[in-house]
């Protein structure tokens, strides 16, 4: 009889812990977000102040990477998805496949500053000048005005949306389909401080950071997509006004047109407040609806 | 009753036993049927000769040669730090130090197999790297070398572990009889205990080095992820392991580059298998 009780026991258990999950998922509408490592501390202070101002609200912020937050939204495990990047074409096949009516959103502006290690005499490039720098064509620094010194160029990975948007946008200045690819000697770096780390550290680095980022350990270089200018330094100001080139959009997706409470949240992220957490995150607001 | 219990719980410890295997399985064939979904759209040969790893071109180039060698370059850079260490250490536990030392020492090898990578990479990214550029006067301290140092440490634990347990296995009178014929105490233990010892010993380098070979996060931090071929020990590389963390995060599902990263993960789980066989190899071969 005893052991009779025993198996009891592990199936009471057992019963308890199907329905109390069963239970969390009938009483928690959570919001799940997902996405962008880029947006995910951005995405979390937007949650937390949502939710301070609307206590039945519940939303879960996680990372992964925008590819990971766009086949979370695919396979319907999340409500909105946070990217750094546009959706792909293959994706949109997929969405579409799937029975989705994919939204984007754009909700903030992040810019990205080049930055050098202070030593550096260079206080500004062009475009042609950064793709050169970045693909591998030009390697010594005096070939663009600066000391006798090999360049060691350093990237985001290739998870990073920063990545595949400086690829895009800087080195094959616009041309996305371009055939420029970062050199193959390029490092490859997991974090944004850990490009930061190493420009303060290496005198002939060159890299590229989220403003946010920007330190004083580190040099940031003015830009100019023309040979012939204006050079723009990065600022939150320039950034707003258009006038910095090398500025992204921070984006949204939902499944559907959003509603209840996603669209609550996604109207709070678009308000005054939620463009002004934009800014204390140290991205860009973005301004003006243009 | 008593006859029921004991068939539940024979069957449950079976049922078990097989469920190690068959998950083993059941990774092996879901590696496969994305890792090889490849080789519609890429040769065999371009994928493992290829020298250039660009998945985000148009077309995508995924010759996974610069990160193989990476990863062979940063495990063998390991293992000869390693192993020399982790022998010398070995002996000395199982040999040499008094027994009070023994266990003190022990635990403290073990407790050097209980650091999380990434704090064995963030250690390196801002101690060890630093030194490594000043010492050799390298444009950056992120190296093949750098995270060579690193995973010697991590299997370190490893080695020493197994080493010491096959050397400390080795029949008494083996050493008693050669301290008998006259041999000193180190004669005894290179020219006795560790032939003795030796499948033991190759088992746990082994595994010492499935264990380096299949570390992610130390690497990723400290090796520069340059996807170019290598040349020296002294300039970054970028391994298998670290590509794939770094990149499935933000890859198109069902893309080339996504069944490029699973055919990597397949050449990795490959690699791994054929060395944790010929450790298994070595240290049940020769003790028949």
């Amino acid at each position: 009889m005893k052991n009779l009780r025993g198996y009891f026991v592990i199936f009471a258990v057992l019963g308890l812990l199907c329905a109390g999950s069963f239970l969390l998922n009938a009483a928690g509408e959570t919001i799940q977000i997902k996405g962008s490592d880029t947006m995910v501390n951005l995405g979390q202070a937007w949650a937390e102040e949502f939710m301070a101002e609307n206590p039945q609200a519940s939303l879960a912020v996680t990372g992964g990477g925008s590819g990971t937050g766009i086949a979370a939204l695919i396979n319907g495990t999340c409500d909105i998805a946070e990217a750094s990047r546009d959706m792909k074409p293959q994706e949109w096949d997929q969405a579409k496949k799937a029975g989705h009516y994919v939204q984007e959103f754009k909700v903030a502006v992040d810019a990205l500053a080049v930055v050098v290690h202070p030593s550096n005499p260079i206080k500004q490039l062009t475009f042609d000048q950064l793709s050169g720098i970045f693909t591998g064509k030009i390697t010594n620094w005096n070939e663009v005005g600066g000391k006798d010194q090999k360049i060691l160029v350093l990237s985001r990975d290739r998870n990073s949306g920063t990545h595949v948007y400086f690829l895009e946008h800087v080195l094959r200045k616009g041309n996305e389909k371009g055939p420029e690819q970062y050199a193959p000697a390029t490092l490859m770096l997991p974090s944004t401080q850990a490009i930061i780390d190493e420009v303060a550290q290496s005198e002939s680095t060159i890299g590229y950071v989220g403003l946010g980022y920007v330190s004083p350990k580190v040099k940031t270089l003015a830009v100019s997509k023309t040979n012939d200018g204006p050079f723009v330094g990065p600022s939150k100001a320039a950034a707003m006004d258009k006038t910095y080139p090398i500025a992204r959009p921070l984006l949204f997706y939902t499944a559907r047109a959003p509603q209840g409470s996603v669209k609550a949240f996604l109207e709070f992220v678009l308000s005054e407040k939620g463009q002004g957490i934009v800014e204390t995150m140290d991205f860009v607001p973005l301004g003006d609806k243009a | 009753m008593r006859k029921f219990r004991e068939f539940v719980i024979e069957k449950t410890i079976l049922l078990n036993g097989f469920a190690c295997i068959l998950f083993v399985v059941l990774i092996f064939f879901f590696l496969a049927k994305d890792g090889l979904a490849l080789f519609k759209f890429v040769s065999i040969q371009d994928f493992l000769f290829g020298t250039l790893w660009n998945p985000l071109a148009e077309p995508p180039q995924v010759g996974i040669l610069p990160l193989f060698l990476g990863s062979l370059i940063v495990t063998l850079g390991a293992t000869v730090i390693a192993i020399p260490l982790g022998m010398a250490c070995a002996i000395f536990i199982g040999e040499i130090a008094p027994r009070w030392m023994r266990e003190t020492l022990k635990a403290g090898v073990e407790l050097l197999a209980a650091i999380p990578s990434i704090v064995i990479g963030f250690i390196g990214m801002t101690m060890l790297g630093p030194v490594v550029k000043n010492l050799f006067h390298l444009p950056t301290g992120l190296t093949a070398l750098t995270g060579s140092i690193a995973l010697a440490f991590m299997a370190i634990p490893t080695i020493v572990s197994i080493m010491e347990d096959a050397i400390s296995s080795v029949p008494r009178i083996y050493k008693e009889g050669s301290l008998a014929l006259g041999a000193t105490h180190w004669q005894t233990i290179y020219r006795v205990m560790i032939p003795a010892a030796s499948s033991g010993i190759v088992a746990a380098v082994m595994l010492g080095i499935g264990r380096v070979i299949g570390e992610t996060m130390a690497v990723m931090m400290l090796t520069g992820n340059a996807s170019v071929m290598p040349k020296t020990i002294l300039a970054p590389v970028r391994t298998m392991t670290a590509t794939i963390a770094a990149e499935m995060g933000e890859t198109v599902r069902g893309s080339e580059h996504y069944f490029a990263l699973f055919a990597l993960g397949l050449v990795l789980f490959v690699i791994t298998f054929f060395i944790n066989l010929v450790a298994d190899a070595a240290l049940h071969g020769k003790q028949k």
